[in-house]
């Protein structure tokens, strides 16, 4: 026993961790995720395991938080790392610096898994989506200031309607920056809208926010699969069209956004409606206003016409023609009257003439009476009478003068 | 009738003219429709030219207020 070297437990366990270390300082080890538990600390504990065999794993927060995707288990994987003991419980595990997830790419997984936690929250459903203004007055982009989008879009803007007015918010579109830049921004829209309400300025609230870049590689376009921006988007009051990349690429923004375009492009087609279009628009409809009303006018002449040769109107005249009648038929009928009347007062003219003439001094001289004058007036009784005299008597048919001889008075007149 | 959106006067202005296009409203109230949706034609041209023609950078200060700068392509 005096050869034999005798370890304490600390000791041995050290030399199993060197050799364990110096062997396995850097593997990957394929296997299945099953018992994944994540600690209040942020640590990932797990095992990776195949048909037969077992292996502890840990993940620390600060490698954890490099993953793109989320570890589940039944997962399979490969991890990376270095294999070591962890002396208290003398276990040896694997200290997990990588996971991807085996046969597949862990940026297309971790698209798949956000896509469906997102799903599962209600982010994507139709309900939320907001539609888009018919005529923007202002138009925010959230892009960045030297990429290909905002000329593509600025070109489309100025051709289709350059009286729209564009703030574009810049911001980084790749690389790690990028995810917080760009929610920033769309919040930041909304933050002025705000503000621009609270200001009363000459400022005008943005009415459509367009989120965007070109084209590029996955990893390019990742900031836009990042949940950060999705949230972001689905959490905008202004309506949010997302265009990154090119018509194959669908990011997680796409489904968040109220509208997917397929390019900068194509969201500024929809964006920015065509001012020739809508002129058009307007033109044929003052077109049509006009010849309506002419239509109508027209069709209200003609029925004027009609009325006026119809009977109901020609009506009145035959009352004129049968009223001018009538005054005749009465013309005639006082024409007679008068005639009738005239007769009858003729008539009774003679009549009283008659009787005139029954009363006149002359008629009397009819009966063979005659009158006789002197001195111009009618002598009435022989005093009125000198010896000499000229008398006049007048007869019916003439008159004869005389001169008197001789003046004979009867007494008993004489003293009356 | 400042502030009337551009789309739902452009709506209007559509229904009228099929209202007016139907020939069934009185001589009165066609003209009144006609006279409308020529106002709607003017207003809505007016708006298209109206707005203002702006590009600008969009910047937020640190003190929370905005301010906008010229826009220059790079």
């Amino acid at each position: 026993m005096n050869d034999t070297r005798i370890y304490t437990v600390t000791d041995v366990t050290r030399d199993i961790r060197v050799i364990l270390e110096e062997t396995f300082s850097d593997v990957w080890v394929e296997g299945e995720i099953t018992n994944l538990t994540v600690s209040s600390a942020g640590h990932m504990y797990f095992s990776l395991k195949d048909k037969n065999s077992l292996l502890n794993c840990v993940m620390f927060r600060s490698d954890g938080a490099r993953n793109v995707f989320n570890p589940e288990d039944g997962m399979a994987v490969l991890c990376s790392g270095r294999i070591s003991v962890y002396d208290k419980r003398g276990q040896y595990q694997l200290y997990a610096q990588k996971i991807e997830p085996k046969g597949r790419g862990s940026l297309s997984l971790a698209f798949e898994q956000l896509k469906e936690k997102l799903r599962k929250e209600g982010l994507f459903d139709d309900a939320r989506k907001k539609t888009l203004p018919f005529l923007p007055r202002h138009v925010g982009i959230v892009t960045s200031s030297s990429g290909a989008a905002i000329r593509d879009i600025l070109k489309v803007a100025r051709r289709r309607n350059p009286n729209i007015e564009i703030s574009i918010s810049s911001v980084r579109v790749q690389g790690s920056e990028a995810k917080d830049e760009i929610a920033r921004a769309i919040g930041g829209f909304n933050e002025y809208n705000e503000w621009t309400r609270v200001i009363r300025g000459e400022y005008e609230p943005v009415d459509v926010i367009i989120v965007t870049r070109g084209g590029g590689s996955l990893e390019d376009l990742w900031p836009f699969n990042e949940e950060i921006v999705a949230r972001a988007i689905s959490a905008s009051s202004v309506p949010v069209v997302s265009a990154v990349g090119h018509e194959i690429d669908y990011t997680i923004s796409d489904f968040a956004a109220d509208f997917r375009a397929p390019t900068p492009s194509a969201a500024a087609e929809e964006v920015f409606p065509s001012v020739r279009d809508l002129l058009l628009r307007l033109k044929q409809s003052e077109e049509r206003l006009f010849l309506a009303a002419k239509n109508k006018i027209r069709s209200l002449e003609k029925s004027v016409h009609a009325l006026e040769t119809s009977y109901v109107l020609r009506a009145p005249i035959n009352v004129l023609l049968r009223m001018e009648q009538e005054i005749d038929d009465l013309n005639k009928r006082a024409e007679t009257c008068l005639t009738h009347l005239l007769k009858i007062k003729e008539g009774k003219l003679a009549a009283v003439s008659g009787k005139l003439d029954a009363l006149s001094p002359l008629s009397v001289l009819d009966r063979g009476y005659s009158i006789t004058f002197t001195g111009g007036k009618v002598a009435r009784n022989a005093k009125d009478f000198q010896k000499g005299d000229l008398a006049r008597t007048k007869f019916a048919d003439g008159i004869v003068e005389s001169k008197v001889e001789r003046i004979e008075r009867l007494k008993n007149l004489a003293g009356g | 009738m400042k502030n009337i959106d551009f789309e739902k006067a452009l709506e209007k202005l559509e229904e009228i003219v099929a209202k007016l296009e139907k020939g069934d409203s009185s001589l009165d109230t066609s003209l009144k429709q006609y006279e409308e949706g020529i106002g709607l034609v003017r207003e809505c041209r007016e708006k298209l030219g109206k707005a203002k023609s702006k590009i600008e950078e969009l910047i937020k200060n640190d003190d929370g207020s905005f301010r906008k700068e010229p826009f220059s392509e790079k």
